[in-house]
Parts: structure tokens; sequence; C-alpha cells
């Protein structure tokens, strides 16, 4: 016990690296994702059938192709093409597409539980179709929407240790590079367990408070 | 038709030409003709299915139609014509012409995510352009009106059927509309809440609103109408002031069908 304390305050800037690290890949593809997400739904629901089409078929390649495959083929795809994408690029934008396409349909259903005399009455009163949307069914949808959005930030969080494979240096990757030196092989992984358990459990728990902020009184 | 230089007074506020409207295989509407004057109340009565509801709908743009025309206030909405064709005119029209009109919905409709306020205010500030103060002002006066004051900032969820009835009247009314549609407003109340209800409609007309309304109330169209309409299989069958349409019908239709409706 005494040698892992050692290690692992000898390692601690290590760790909290790559915890940022992996902060900053979830942050930054829940907050693209999210708003691709929000343009795929309204166009799942509302678009004309090229948009239609052009969605769908979108939403089910990505939530139908695993998280690890769209991390190497963003990764290794554009240079074929020669364009070079770092890693951290590679893989945020693969877990945002990944995102993107699960919120999509998040947005989707959500819009679609709205009862046809919303937009009806919106429309009666005079709003544009943005203004319906912005107005009416966005703030309607964000109810039903949370619950699922909140597991998906916590499933980005989780997918974002895919991009140890390309060599991104987040907490899983760093921890692996500890117990490389020191063969503490158990204890940083429960390590690296732990932390990743303490970001999620904060997450849902913000989440929890958030739904019950926006709550219909 | 009215040409351009007839007077605003004297030709109708709404004229409908010729309305045709279908779903799919089924024709809704095969030719309606209508006009309804300024100041003026009409009903339309008829059985279900017989286009009542989707007449109101295609006069507030809310459904699309085949033939015909709806004029309103002088301005032909929902369509333009290029050479001999129609084209639907582009949202941001539509939502202009939406707001000469004032809808009311069967099912009431109010937003669960505002307060009765905040309901009234929202078409106020988005499109009529006014600032948070101005519009709660006229909000808070308009719910007076439907005797809602005190509740202007409940939730929805928080009002009875009537009351919620009465908030939906207090917003469409609020944009101060050329015309007011009614679509069944008391069909889903419960029956001890449908004299409210008429009640403010009831004191709208008096003031001169334009309304043009579907109602199952045949004691109500009879009290308040300048004109009842009775709708059979798409087509206006008989039009006229009540004391004719009730007192001495003349389509045998309609002879039935206030047969049926005696006790109401």
């Amino acid at each position: 016990m005494d040698e892992f304390l050692t290690e692992a305050w000898d390692a601690r800037d290590v760790i909290v690296g790559g915890l940022l690290q992996t902060l900053s890949i979830s942050a930054l593809s829940i907050l693209l994702g999210t708003a691709l997400g929000t343009a795929v739904g309204v166009g799942l629901v509302y678009g004309g059938l090229p948009l239609r089409l052009v969605a769908r078929a979108y939403a089910d390649v990505m939530r139908g192709t695993p998280v690890l495959v769209l991390v190497l083929a963003a990764f290794y795809m554009p240079s074929v093409l020669g364009l070079h994408l770092q890693p951290f690029s590679a893989g945020v934008l693969a877990l945002t597409l990944f995102c993107g396409a699960h919120i999509g349909e998040i947005v989707r259903g959500a819009l679609q539980a709205i009862p046809r005399g919303q937009s009806e009455a919106a429309k009666a009163v005079g709003l544009t179709f943005y203004g319906v949307l912005l107005h009416v069914l966005l703030p309607q949808a964000l109810r039903s929407l949370l619950p699922p959005w909140i597991n998906t930030c916590v499933e980005m969080v989780k997918a974002s240790t895919l991009l140890s494979v390309i060599g991104v240096g987040e907490l899983l990757l760093r921890t692996q590079e500890i117990i490389g030196r020191n063969f503490l092989t158990l204890q940083f992984y429960l390590l690296a367990g732990a932390v990743y358990l303490v970001v999620n459990f904060a997450i849902e728990r913000a989440g929890k408070a958030l739904e019950r902020r926006v709550a219909f009184r | 038709m009215p040409s351009a230089d007839t007077p605003a007074a004297a030709r109708p506020l709404l004229r409908i030409q010729g309305l045709h409207k279908r779903f799919g295989a089924t024709e809704i509407l095969k030719g309606v003709d209508l006009d309804v004057h300024r100041g003026e109340v009409v009903s339309i009565i008829g059985s279900s299915g017989s286009g009542k509801t989707t007449l109101l709908r295609c006069v507030n743009l809310l459904e699309e139609f085949e033939g015909g025309e709806v004029v309103l206030d002088g301005e032909a909405v929902g369509y333009r014509r290029s050479g001999d064709k129609r084209i639907r005119l582009k949202d941001r029209e539509l939502a202009r012409q939406r707001a000469m009109t004032g809808m009311v919905f069967q099912s009431f409709n109010l937003f669960p995510h505002l307060s009765a306020a905040g309901n009234v205010m929202l078409g106020l500030r988005k499109v009529r352009g006014m600032g948070r103060a101005e519009a709660r002002a006229v909000a808070e006066r308009w719910l007076g009106r439907v005797g809602l004051a005190e509740r202007a900032d409940h939730a929805p969820s928080q009002l009875s059927g009537g009351q919620q009835q009465r908030v939906a009247i207090a917003r469409a009314l609020a944009m101060e509309p050329k015309l007011v549609l009614l679509d069944e407003i008391t069909s889903a109340l419960d029956p001890e809440l449908v004299g409210e209800v008429l009640a403010t409609v009831k004191a709208l007309a008096v003031e001169g609103a334009t309304l043009l309304l579907v109602t199952h109330e045949m004691r109500f169209a009879r009290d308040v109408s300048n004109t009842v309409v009775f709708m059979e299989k798409g087509l206006v069958a008989e039009q006229g002031p009540p004391k004719a349409v009730f007192g001495a019908p003349k389509h045998p239709r309609l002879v039935e069908f206030l047969r049926g409706t005696r006790d109401r």
C-alpha cells in the first residue's frame, strides 16, 4: 500500500493531466455533438425528403458502427486523402460524429412526442417555423430530452478511453503508461476506474439538478 | 369579385370562394362559398365530417387547399398566382397572414412551459415585437377581460379546462386579429365549465369582434350569431339569420340535423 501511495503521488501530475484530457475530449464532443444532433433531429422531423434521407443515413451509419472503428477511421482515413489530423482532433471528430447521431435520435423522439396542437397554436399566433421551433417546440423538447442526454454524456466520457488506441494522452493511456513503469496493475486500474466513476457520478447529479430546474410546474 | 376600389367597409372581411380541399382520395370541401362581414358573428353547424373544422383550418392556413380562394381583408391568403399556377406562399408570408386571424382550438393548446401571461405574451413579443413590460401589460389587460387577472402567473396545468380555454381566447384576442376563428371551443370541456367560456365569447361578440365559429351548442349559435351556416358533405347547404335557419329550416338534412340536436 505504501508503495502504491508513493507511486501515485509521484504520478499525480500525469494522472491529473490525463484527467484534464479526458474532460476536454468529453466536453468538446458533447458540446459539438449536441449542436450537430439538434440540427440532425430537427432535420429528421421537419426536413424535406432529401435532408431527411441524408440525416437518416448519417444517424444509422454512425449508430451502427463501433465507436472504436469510428476513432480509427477518423485517425487514418484523412491521411489517405492527404489531410493530417492530430490524434486529439481526430478523436474528438469521431466522438462528435457518434454523439451527434445519438443526440439526433433523442431530439427526434422528443420533438415527435410534442402534440401537434402545440405547433399549430404557435403558427396560429403568427410565428414563423423558426419561431415555433425556438420558442415552443425546443423548450418543451428539452424536458423529455434531458434524461437521455445525460446518459449520452456519461457514454461519451466512457468512450473517450478509446482515444488511447490512437495515442491521445487521456486518463486511460496515462494510467497504462504508469503501470508500464511500476507494474502496479491492479491498483492503478482501480484508481482510474474510481476517477471515471467520480466524473460520471458528478454528471449524473448535475443532470438531476438540471432536470428539476426545467420541470413543468 | 369586389374591385380594388370597393371601399373597405363595403366588401366582406372574409370571402371564401369555391374552396376545395381533399385528404388523399377523400374530398372534404367541395366548393365552399362564404362571406363574413366586419363585426359579424357567423356560426357553422353541421354533423361530424361535414368539413366545418377543415374550413376554419384552411382560413388559418393550417391546411393547404387545392382549389378556390380565401380573401381576407382584400388579400388572397395562402397562395399566389403565377400564370395559371398556384404557388404556396413562403413560411414568412404565411406567418404574417396567420397573424391577421386569431384561432382558438377545441383542445386549448396552451404552451405548457409558459405561464398564462407567458402564453398571451409570446405572440406580442415575438410577432408584434413588443418589449417585455408592454407585452405584460397587454397580457394582464386581456387576462382581466376574460376574468383571470389573478391567474396570470399560473401554469396551464394549474388551471381548469374552462380557465385554460379563456387564456387561449385572451392569447388569440391580444394580437388584435381582424378575424377570430373558434373551433368547437367548448367540446372538450366539462358541462359545468361550458357556460363561462360561452359568456366570454358572447362578450366579445357584443363588443364588435368579427367571429367565425364552429359549434355544437345550438342555443349558443342561435343567441350569438348574425348568420348561421349549415354545412353538409363539404358544402354550405343552407345559411341565413338564426331565426330562419332554426325556425324555418328548408334543407331536408338540416331539418333532420336539428331534430337530432333539439335538446341542446
